[in-house]
């Protein structure tokens, strides 16, 4: 039997999407800790980036935040965590997921505020506005485009390392990929995988529609 | 301490299983050099034939616009694809092997590359174009010896956001068995030695930022007309 067929064969398996290992409980785990990771990490960087772009300062950190980011693996955080205080729990996936969602969100932010025509922010203080209303209402809606790359920068990232976690003991659908080499079952493996790939491009393409529709209104 | 059958083992980091251990260091060095060569072939290995692969694909996209956007959708469709889910795919294909990873690795890195090659070469001043062209420049000179110097900054960029993510992207080859000191970070957390996690983990990074300070070398000699000289 080809993996095309075998992959058939799983799909068709009602065992696999029903249950607590089932596709559908993995999918809403996967999901879930992705919404509330990235929300938590929204919840830090788009204030600090906010106040960061505004004041002008910190702009070192805020744009090498994600260089940082870049050059440490993911995965040795996930493990680094999962060995600390919080131990082979929910919580150290989620603190890993966040810490590696600030830095594009913040990065994103920071630049958006800082991009805004200095001319325009003159106009605005010239009609009387004060720091805070210049923020609210010049700033952040000229640097809402790049929030929302970020945004979107960082929940890709989290998708894929919540798959990683899946290596340390997190949920989500990585679990089936793992539990598909433990049991040395290849079509179980592509299965978890084509799943993720699915999750990921079917995001990507939420968030082009998003930043389409925003364009078309702003 | 006293462990049974009279074996005496001395208080040390071992023992009380401390993140930092020089002890282990020590005597495990054998093992850290091993997985440091094999995370630094696999890495290096991936980043020079994403170059190779690269290049004709980012001037292939640039000489015929119909093909531009299929090359650039599919790398970035690839790009999003999740690593573990990437390496999982290819498994069916190459197997349990150090080449699955290695393709893994070259699919990302070389998205990021035809990127910086199309926006460093499309940001050529036309007019530097024109000139050469006017001088009689073929296509082949007209690259070599204008737009890819003219394009360098830009190529090198994405070359070091390129090397940095893949050093780091090879520990997640440690799900197949072949992630350099990631091998050692999957152990680690198996046998939840902490010393061996954070050495292992700490070395990646070394990794990625000695990677990084290389091309930053390296591109100071590609364009010396770039290098701030000083007043004598």
């Amino acid at each position: 039997m080809g993996l095309p067929s075998e992959l058939l064969a799983w799909f068709s398996d009602p065992e696999n999407w029903v249950g607590p290992g089932g596709v559908l409980v993995r999918t809403v785990e996967h999901v879930g800790l992705t919404a509330a990771s990235v929300g938590l990490a929204c919840l830090v960087a788009i204030p600090l980036g906010l106040w960061l772009g505004h004041t002008g300062r910190g702009g070192t950190l805020a744009i090498n935040v994600s260089n940082v980011g870049r050059a440490v693996p993911t995965f040795a955080v996930l493990v680094i965590l999962a060995l600390g205080p919080l131990g082979l729990s929910i919580w150290s996936t989620l603190v890993a997921l966040v810490l590696f969602a600030v830095p594009p969100i913040l990065t994103n932010v920071y630049v958006g505020v800082r991009e805004v025509d200095q001319d325009v922010r003159a106009a605005a203080v010239g009609m009387g506005m004060s720091g805070s209303q210049v923020l609210q209402r010049v700033e952040l809606p000229l640097a809402t485009p790049l929030v929302v790359v970020g945004v979107r920068v960082a929940t890709l990232q989290v998708i894929a390392t919540a798959t990683i976690a899946a290596l340390v003991a997190g949920p989500g659908l990585g679990r089936i990929i793992t539990a598909g080499f433990g049991r040395q079952d290849q079509a179980q493996i592509v299965a978890g995988a084509l799943l993720v790939a699915v999750l990921a491009l079917a995001t990507e393409l939420a968030f082009t529609r998003v930043q389409r529709s925003g364009r078309r209104i702003g | 301490m006293v462990v049974g059958h009279g074996i005496t083992l001395s208080e040390s980091c071992l023992t009380r299983n401390d993140w930092i251990c020089w002890e282990y260091v020590r005597t495990r060095s054998d093992e850290l050099v091993e997985a440091t060569v094999a995370h630094v072939t696999l890495a290096v290995v991936a980043v020079v034939v994403a170059c190779l692969t690269a290049v004709p694909l980012a001037l292939l996209a640039r000489r015929q616009p119909a093909l531009r956007q299929p090359i650039e959708g599919t790398a970035a469709i690839i790009y999003t694809i999740p690593s573990l889910a990437l390496f999982a795919v290819l498994v069916p294909f190459t197997g349990l092997s150090a080449v699955t990873v290695v393709i893994g690795l070259v699919l990302y890195a070389q998205t990021i590359l035809i990127r910086a090659l199309l926006v460093g070469l499309a940001a050529v001043p036309p007019d530097v174009r024109d000139a050469a062209v006017g001088m009689g420049f073929g296509p082949a000179r007209l690259l070599l010896t204008v737009e890819a110097p003219l394009a360098t900054p830009t190529i090198m960029a994405g070359l070091r956001v390129a090397a940095v993510s893949t050093v780091a992207l090879t520990t997640v080859g440690a799900i197949i068995g072949h992630g350099g000191l990631g091998n050692l970070i999957y152990a680690g957390l198996r046998s939840v030695f902490r010393a061996e996690v954070l050495t292992a983990s700490v070395l990646c990074v070394v990794l990625a930022v000695l990677a990084d300070l290389a091309l930053v070398g390296l591109q100071r000699l590609l364009t010396p007309w770039r290098r701030t000289v000083g007043v004598s």
